[in-house]
């Protein structure tokens, strides 16, 4: 019998629950200063004076350093963004988002660091600041004059008007797909030392070590068995983690500068001004086709938010462009963008990262335009939706979907929330005048995951003690990997699952790994496991022939017992225990193995969302959340259940209610967790989650990324639910989120018609 | 200042600055680092303990405020190597993903039962609005306080 596929409890949770988990803040890191950074609360301004006198000599001051004292290389983003626009780890001259780093100050004890940095003295000559990326691209205030424009990167692409000439009806909208804040639970938290042979050690919170000490290594000049990265538990990461933040790539210089080890942790309301936003895209969308519902065509132009600093938001859009038809088969198809800076904070990878965004345009592109010819959302949907016999698919941006059956998806949705009694019911309460306005909305997804198409690095190996470890370059920060990783490798090698052991998060202990994002661990990492543990068995059953004086191909594992011999004589065997013991010597029982998917997945869905909206205040209500997300071959549903759960909630955060805010002159106004409006429990139903698996061709494993699903989905499917509500007012559009005060001003609107 | 209190079942007294935060002396001085802390406004709920049996965000606390009093952080929880019901719950429920809002959410889970020991869905959500987690969408949350409700043991006792 398999284990696959059953609802195995995680192996970590024990330790989370009984005495908590041991995040970088919890490690003692003995003997290092504590690094508190000035930053800047200018969004736009020379430094006309920066004066660190009276704080260093502030109690418990170890050193205070600015961006004059630093030999570093400043941080380019990476090719196509000019190196014109990288950015030293600590401000020189020029500040150009409140929040950025202008200088460090080290100190004996964490309490005396506040007081220290507020003694430096900084005088900000204001510059005109510039917040608005559709006032960036008009370049009238430019963030680095010297690159001439404020456009990061652009992808060009064909705008014919000639591609809507057939189409009787033509619809055009701008869309805002606003910027949130990623907030993990866990701020970012990092420590730095060098060794007395030069050997660098970070400790950071991160989603890639390996990443991270590649980036090391290229600031420091260092080969990468200099540096060592090792990651302890991490409480979320969410995309903004991914990468190493300036904050952590200056802690080795200054751990150099003090002579002794440095550690620093965020506070939140730091976190909120500098851990990298999310989305950010303003959106022009232009859909046109025939009365009967059949979609033609299709432009989406993209002007992305990259912050002050072009970071990974600045290539979001490369994603978008992936995704921008969607499920839909539509002849033809256009996307063109722009990045452009702006003076807030740099934006970066945030669940979903790119394709949220491009399902969020086309989703409203069809709604927008079913509203127009009169016909039901959901059957515009169904009439445009690629078929499910003509996989393998190329959509209108060219990229190549795996496999589905997005009819299906939206079928079972549409069952499963009672589409047509909410229909019937939302009739009744418009002809009766309630005042408890119902809207549904429906969306259709498919998103792309593994979206490099890269590999991954496993190695199994059984212990003499008959237990095993499985290494994985994957990056575990809350999915459940030791339990999904311990999953794969027992399948085939007959060792319980309590018996298998992960070892991750440590780049000495892992030669290399491309980390957890972009909802590629399973079918990359995983899929390696499951190669090095099926070569791991080979190379036992090799053993056990000799043993057992049999050949190779005679040889049977009998995985309920552990143990292996003769087919048709189990009564002479060789456990795992034995035949490791006696490998010991040779080398062990070990295999590694890379593992090298074809290309990315494509998992795919359909969300049917019900809210209420109080027709007095416009407080929206979300009753129901109907997800159907097909991510192919569920390895353990219990984790891939609440990977959708989170990421449900997350997408219908960004729709009803979370936004970061900056005023017209970049200062921050949603900086802290009391102004920001986090989703909570009482905010969110539970969740109606609707199986369908669809194996994927691309992997031995048939599965598909689930990390992100459920906030592609969902985002949309609730927004399209608002509007709805208020569709029988006159009302087709409203941008994200739905606050109360957004819906109450439309419906003033709408009465006033 | 000197603090008496008795943490997880064990009595101490330590001198401590009069502005020490509840939450630093359990983290810092205690050593217990299971007790977490998410923001700075009071706003997250990591960082909830037991105090005289109720939840309190202890970021909102000073140390000297609990003299005298008892102290249940995550730590304490479990009897012995039995965890608590609400502890099994959670993992029976897969309530927790990277654990970070873990203890609090726990902490705060047990002293809503004792408060309201069979609660509706409503009523485990609002009790737990104090509490933010960014992982689970709250949905295996709910249905871990749900289901320790109903757990023989009751989740609500013992602590
Ligand atoms: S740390 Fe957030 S409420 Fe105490
Ligand atoms: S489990 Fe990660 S914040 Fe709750």
């Amino acid at each position: 019998m398999s284990i696959l596929g059953n609802r195995v409890l995680r192996v970590e949770d024990p330790k989370f629950l009984t005495t908590g988990g041991v995040y970088g803040d919890d490690l003692p890191f003995e003997g290092a200063a504590w690094v508190t950074f000035v930053r800047s609360t200018a969004a736009h301004a020379r430094i006309a004076e920066l004066d660190t006198t009276a704080a260093a000599s502030m109690p418990g001051v170890v050193a205070v350093c600015t961006g004059e004292d630093l030999d570093l290389a400043e941080i380019p983003a990476g090719a196509p963004v000019p190196d014109a626009l990288a950015r030293p780890a600590l401000a020189r001259g020029t500040v150009r988002f409140v929040g950025e780093m202008v200088a460090a100050v080290l100190t004996e004890r964490r309490e005396q660091g506040e007081d220290a940095a507020e003694a430096v003295f900084v005088d900000y000559e204001p510059l005109p600041a510039v917040v608005d990326p559709e006032e960036a691209v008009r370049g009238e205030t430019l963030l680095f004059p010297g690159h001439g424009t404020n456009v990061a990167l652009s992808i060009d692409g064909p705008a014919d008007e000639s591609i809507f000439a057939d189409c009787e009806v033509i619809v055009t909208r701008r869309l805002v797909n606003q910027r949130l804040a990623p907030c993990p639970l866990e701020v970012r938290t990092a420590a730095a030392s060098w060794a007395d042979d030069g050997r660098l050690t970070l400790s950071a919170s991160n989603q890639h070590p390996h990443g991270a000490r590649d980036a090391l290594c290229a600031l420091y000049h260092l080969d990468p068995g200099q540096v060592r990265v090792v990651v302890p538990d991490v409480g979320g990461g969410f995309g903004a983690k991914i990468g190493l933040y300036p904050e952590e790539l200056v802690l080795p210089w200054l751990a150099r500068r003090a002579g002794r080890p440095v550690r620093w942790t965020e506070s939140r309301s730091e976190s909120m001004l500098s851990l990298g936003h999310g989305r950010g895209q303003c959106q022009q969308v232009k859909i046109g086709g025939r009365r009967d519902g059949t979609v033609l065509a299709y432009r989406l132009e993209v002007l992305q938010d990259a912050g002050a600093y072009p970071s990974i938001g600045a290539f979001l859009p490369f994603l978008t462009k992936l995704m921008t038809s969607g499920t839909y088969r539509i002849p033809r198809v256009e996307f063109s963008a722009r990045a452009v800076v702006t003076n807030t904070n740099p934006i970066v990878a945030y669940r979903g990262a790119g394709r949220p965004e491009a399902t969020a345009a086309i989703e409203r592109a069809m709604d927008l335009f079913a509203a127009e010819i009169g016909v039901d959302p959901a059957e515009v949907r169904r009439r445009n939706l690629v078929p499910a016999d003509e996989f393998p698919y190329t959509n209108g941006t060219g990229t190549v979907y795996d496999c589905g059956d997005y009819a299906r998806a939206l079928d079972l949705a549409l069952e499963a929330s009672g589409y047509q009694d909410l229909r019937s019911e939302q009739a009744r309460r418009r002809a009766a005048g309630d005042r408890r306005l119902l809207g549904v909305g429906v969306s259709t997804y498919v998103e792309v995951t593994n979206s490099d198409g890269g590999g991954e690095l496993a190695a199994v190996e059984v212990l003499p003690s008959g237990r095993a470890k499985v290494y994985t370059g994957t990056s575990p920060h809350g999915q459940g990997h030791a339990t999904a990783w311990a999953m794969i490798a027992s399948e085939q090698l007959g060792i319980p699952v309590e018996d298998i052991e992960l070892v991750a998060n440590d780049t000495d202990l892992v030669a290399s790994g491309g980390g957890t994002m972009g909802s590629r661990s399973l079918q990359t990492g995983g899929l390696a496991v499951h190669e090095a543990a099926v070569d791991l068995v080979e190379q036992a059953r090799k053993l056990a022939a000799e043993a057992l004086e049999a050949s190779p191909a005679d040889v049977v594992l009998d995985k309920l017992a552990g143990r292996f011999h003769v087919a048709g004589t189990p009564s002479v065997s060789r456990s795992w225990r034995e035949l490791a013991t006696e490998a010991a010597a040779t080398g062990g029982l070990r295999t590694e193995r890379s593992s090298s998917p074809p290309g990315p997945t494509f998992p795919f869905g359909a969300h049917v969302a019900v809210v209420e909206v109080d027709a007095e205040t416009g407080a929206v209500r979300l009753e129901r959340m109907v997800a159907v997300d097909d991510a192919g071959t569920i390895v353990n549903p219990l984790l891939a259940e609440g990977q959708r759960h989170g990421g449900l909630a997350q997408g219908a955060a960004q729709a009803l209610l979370e936004e970061f805010r900056y005023d017209p002159d970049g200062n921050p106004v949603t900086a802290n967790l009391a102004d920001y409006p986090m989703i909570s429990a009482t905010e969110l139903p539970s969740f109606e989650l609707v199986p369908m698996v669809t194996p994927t061709p691309r992997n031995a494993l048939g599965a598909k990324g689930i990390g992100e699903s459920g906030t592609i989905g969902s985002t949309p499917a609730v927004q399209s639910a608002v509007v709805d509500a208020l569709a029988h007012l006159g009302v087709r559009h409203l941008d994200m989120p739905a606050a109360p005060e957004r819906v109450w001003r439309a419906l003033e609107e709408a009465a006033d018609r | 200042m000197e603090v008496s209190m008795t943490v997880n079942g064990s009595p101490r007294t330590d001198s401590v600055e009069p502005r020490l935060l509840l939450v630093h002396y359990l983290r810092d001085v205690a050593g217990l680092t299971g007790t977490n802390i998410g923001c700075d406004t009071s706003s997250c709920g990591a960082c909830t303990v037991l105090v005289d049996g109720e939840s309190v965000k202890s970021c909102t606390m000073l140390a000297a405020q609990a003299d005298g009093a008892e102290v249940t952080t995550i730590e304490g929880l479990a009897d012995g190597d039995r965890m608590h019901p609400m502890q099994e719950a959670f993992r029976e429920h897969h309530g927790l993903q990277c654990g970070y809002c873990t203890p609090g959410m726990v902490l705060a889970a047990v002293s809503l039962l004792k408060e309201v020991p069979d609660p509706t869905e409503a009523q485990v959500r609002e009790g737990l609005e104090g509490n933010l987690c960014r992982c689970t969408g709250y949905h295996n949350i709910v249905q871990a306080v749900l289901a320790a409700a109903k757990a023989p043991a009751g989740a609500g006792a013992g602590s």
